[in-house]
């Protein structure tokens, strides 16, 4: 078995505690007005308790590179999937509609 | 004598390994790779309402929060805790499978269910909240603004992502009981956990992608 690692009880209690206070600071951030901040603290606080979740709870740390890679790819595909879609949308607007002949 | 042999044919081919894998740990090995590759597929899925969400919402950026400011984040937030929560039962339950402890493992199994009802039963009361506001796109939007369609697209995306979660919530409820079930009838040991490693990955993408979903939809007003 490449899984035998078993993470102490206290390690699952520390990740909980800190996914809460991530939920928190959550909350408390979107009262403050940051302007166009406010989306990025958002998506980093989230990211960084999915990343949590992912290494701790679903045991990608102690995983086989195979599915760490997997992991990864996952990721990247998701954000070639954005940044594409995204890069589309916003540069519409550099090049004007060409005029009829 | 015929127990010995017993014991070396379990030793020999574990009654849970499959007969096309080597041993154990290759079968464990290749079925954990098997659900990351399906949520891979998840994280796509997903991932195609993110970006589509970004999209609108790169366009109605006012109309989107208006909308937003309509959800409950005190409930929403309430929501994420319970979730989280779940996914602490569910990763200790895992921990139950992996030392053998059948009675934690069907503990914390009937914890995560709890919680993922709690989590339902939140949801029913804020999409019957909904309907009464007026806020369900399709069947009775009523929204006095001059931005109600595009406040209507949001909702459009709250109902289709949050209802995509809670489908995924509700099927992850049953794969929790058939795996109550299993734990009851002594189906996981020490060597073979495999399946239970499997559930808990499923509840936990589910927790995340409700990660997501929470400030996005709820704290963008």
């Amino acid at each position: 078995m490449s899984n035998h690692h078993v993470e102490p009880k206290s390690t699952y209690y520390l990740v909980f505690l800190a996914l809460v206070i991530g939920t928190v600071l959550t909350v408390l951030a979107a009262g403050v007005h940051l302007g166009p901040l406010n989306i990025v603290v958002a998506l980093g606080i989230a990211s960084c308790k999915a990343t949590l979740v992912v290494l701790f709870f679903m045991h990608v740390r102690h995983s086989t590179p195979l599915n760490q890679l997997t992991v990864a790819v996952g990721f990247l595909w998701l954000v070639i999937l954005l940044v594409l879609l995204m890069g589309d949308y916003f540069s519409r607007s550099w090049v004007p509609p060409p005029k009829a002949w | 004598m015929a127990e010995h042999s017993a014991v070396a044919a379990e030793l020999e081919h574990p009654h849970a390994l499959q007969h096309h894998f080597d041993d154990l740990g290759q079968q464990y090995d290749a079925s954990t790779f098997g659900m990351w590759v399906f949520l891979v597929q998840e994280i796509l899925f997903f991932g195609g309402l993110f970006a589509c969400y970004t999209v609108y919402r790169s366009m109605y950026h006012d109309a989107f929060a208006l909308a937003s400011s309509h959800m409950d984040r005190t409930v929403g937030a309430f929501n994420t805790l319970v979730l989280i929560g779940s996914s602490l039962t569910m990763a200790l339950a895992v921990r139950a499978a992996q030392l053998g402890h059948k009675k934690a493992l069907v503990r914390n199994l009937l914890f995560t269910m709890a919680l993922g009802f709690v989590f339902l039963g939140v949801k029913v009361y804020e999409y019957s909240h909904k309907w009464h506001e007026h806020l369900v796109p399709g069947l009775n939007f009523l929204f006095d603004s001059p931005h109600a369609r595009q406040v209507e697209i949001l909702f459009s995306f709250y109902f289709a992502m949050t209802g995509m979660h809670a489908l995924h919530m509700i099927v992850g409820e049953g794969l929790l009981a058939y795996f109550v079930v299993k734990a009851l009838k002594n189906t996981y040991t020490q060597t073979y956990y495999g399946p239970v490693e499997i559930m808990g990955l499923y509840w936990h993408f589910v927790d995340i992608v409700w990660i997501f979903l929470f400030p996005l939809l709820y704290l963008i007003g």
